[in-house]
């Protein structure tokens, strides 16, 4: 679970700061140039990937607590 | 640009700041706690703001005024380069996610108001605590500085900043009275008011940019035309480099450029003071976590915002100074009372960031030089009473600096502020989670980052100045051109982990931490930590 959850909070940093895998103009989106709705698509993906791994924490700490709490009874 | 005064526009803009300024001198009664003498109350707002509240203080306080008008300056300049905003603030919330419920913890357990606190607790000493905080103020104040600019600008499209033969006195006073004001209700109502503010400050925004998005290029013929003759634009010879203007897509050799710039503002934004203020106002740690699922909206935001760069080239904004590029253009594009609005969402813009980077400066001032250093057992209610003068004083010194020189120097300072906040990370993020490197060997490392990251942003020329041209410069070892912070920062981590085994050899003595490693996994309502605070004066007295 936790290797997820970092896999989710790096995958960010892979694809933004390999900046050749993106500067270029094509394909064109609506008038846009690729380079720039790329960047802001990762917004979007970025926040799906942190909203992941917020869920998956929780459930972890979830677990990680109930199962402490049974093993002291 | 000076033809006159715009009085739709102004009149809007007054209203929404009357409207702000009678918000921010009420907030004091907003959630009121009974015992207000504390720096608790005063400069965190009672640690108590839930998930929307600290959702749009943080959002007011990293996204500044000067944000909205430098990133589209920036893209106005020069194009892609000025893009890297956008990466930077996807990278900040990742990185947060991981280490700030972990600062929030263990501020709260041991009641901690600022970054150097912490390091004071976790490493024993109030050296290191010094130059974090002495680091921070440094890199405030130019911040405050630059929301001033900012105000400044959009004074000027009004056409109530003056001309150039205008007495100074006339010319600044609409600055002097909207810092006036803004001093007057932080004094009172401390954090409450910009986190007050904030929500009349983005519901404007928001409303600005999505209209500008849709309705400025309608005007203009759609986004295939706005970047076409932005294209041209770029392609065109810049007379004093004898390059072209700028690209609409990085370059082989700007590529490094671009990557070291967004994760070094990555990493360095939330070192900052005033990120770390809002951070601690919040009530829980899930607040902090949930926050980084719902602020990227605002990254979202700072794109479009971008955009609109290629859009006041292809509506033919000339100006000189690159600053008033977006004022200008709002100026031209919008009926006037839109234009007023948008003005006002700027202005207010400025504000909240401004409240609340003084209270952090003042924080900082109070608990790590005054309390640590002058007067060792002063009461919660004398370190609120320093710390409400000191964010005056911090405002004053911020208006001195923007009226009495030019407006490059508050530019190159901040440029270096970033650079400075950086070389905290080491002792700030890295004692979070380890008690591994000795307590002087990351004021060496510190020392070293600061030194070689001042020296390299002296060194850089552009066409226009002979120092401190830029943030970039060739990466020694590398070759290729980065971020100078993000190089120091490199430096800086290298110099820590070898003095650190120096020191470790020798034997050299290892500070008291006063933390346990559960303290920083603590959640408020778990066993042990209390849902109301202790004074904040607690750790000090063991």
């Amino acid at each position: 679970m936790r290797v997820v959850i970092g896999l989710c909070l790096l995958a960010p940093f892979v694809a933004m700061l390999w900046v050749g895998s993106y500067a270029k103009t094509d394909p064109v989106f609506i008038g846009i140039p690729f380079f720039y709705w790329y960047q802001m698509l990762w917004v979007l993906i970025s926040t799906a990937l942190t909203m992941i791994a917020y869920k998956l924490w929780q459930r972890d700490q979830r677990a990680r607590s109930a199962a402490k709490g049974g093993a002291e009874q | 640009m000076n033809d006159g005064v715009n009085g739709v526009a102004l009149a809007v803009f007054i209203f929404f700041f009357v409207l702000v300024t009678v918000m921010g001198f009420l907030a004091a009664r907003w959630r009121k706690a009974a015992n207000e003498h504390t720096l608790d109350e005063w400069g965190l707002g009672g640690r108590s703001f839930g998930t929307w509240v600290t959702w749009f203080l943080l959002g007011g306080d990293l996204y500044t005024a000067y944000t909205f008008v430098a990133v589209p300056a920036a893209i106005y300049a020069a194009g892609a380069a000025g893009f890297f905003a956008v990466p930077y603030t996807i990278l900040v919330y990742p990185l947060i996610f991981t280490f700030l419920p972990r600062l929030w913890s263990v501020s709260h357990k041991h009641g901690y108001v600022t970054t150097s606190d912490f390091v004071r607790g976790r490493f024993g000493s109030k050296g290191l605590s010094l130059a974090v905080a002495v680091t921070g103020i440094l890199a405030t104040m130019p911040y405050i500085a630059l929301q001033l600019v900012g105000i400044q600008a959009v004074l000027d499209v009004m056409g109530v900043g003056g001309g150039e033969n205008t007495n100074w006195f006339i010319k600044d006073l609409p600055l002097l009275l909207a810092f006036g004001v803004l001093a007057a209700y932080t004094y009172s109502s401390g954090l409450r008011a910009p986190a007050l503010i904030a929500f009349v400050k983005d519901t404007l925004i928001y409303i600005v940019i999505a209209v500008a998005i849709i309705y400025i290029p309608i005007k203009l013929g759609g986004f295939d035309e706005i970047f076409a003759s932005a294209q041209e634009a770029y392609s065109e010879t810049n007379p004093a480099t004898g390059a072209p203007r700028g690209a609409l897509v990085p370059g082989e050799a700007g590529q490094w450029t671009y990557a070291t710039l967004a994760l070094g503002s990555a990493l360095a934004l939330f070192m900052y003071p005033h990120s770390i203020t809002a951070t601690l106002s919040s009530r829980s740690r899930e607040v902090i976590r949930r926050n980084t699922t719902i602020l990227p909206l605002y990254s979202l935001m700072l794109g479009l915002l971008a955009l609109l760069g290629f859009m006041a080239i292809a509506a033919g904004v000339k100006v000189q100074n690159g600053q008033l590029a977006i004022p200008q253009l709002f100026e031209n594009m919008f009926p006037d009372w839109f234009a007023g609005v948008a003005f006002a969402a700027i202005g207010i813009g400025a504000l909240v960031p401004a409240a609340i980077m003084s209270i952090a400066a003042a924080n900082l001032f109070t608990r790590n030089i005054y309390k640590d250093f002058i007067k060792p057992d002063a009461t919660p209610k004398q370190e609120t009473a320093v710390s409400k003068i000191v964010s005056l004083l911090v405002k004053v010194g911020a208006l001195v600096f923007v009226l009495t020189m030019d407006k490059t120097v508050a530019i190159n300072f901040q440029l270096l502020g970033g650079i400075w906040i950086l070389q905290t990370f080491p002792a700030l993020v890295g004692g979070l989670f380890t008690r591994w490197f000795h307590r002087w060997a990351l004021i060496g490392g510190w020392a070293v980052g600061m030194i070689y990251g001042t020296v390299a942003a002296y060194g850089v020329a552009s066409p226009t100045q002979k120092h401190f041209g830029g943030s970039a410069k060739e990466i020694p070892g590398i070759g290729e051109i980065g971020y100078i912070g993000l190089t120091a920062f490199v430096i800086n981590v290298l110099v820590t982990v070898v003095l650190t085994f120096v020191m470790r050899a020798v034997k050299a003595p290892d500070g008291v931490d006063e933390t346990e490693p559960r303290d920083y996994t603590a959640d408020a309502g778990d066993p042990g930590v209390q849902v109301e605070l202790p004074p904040a004066t607690a750790d000090s007295k063991h």
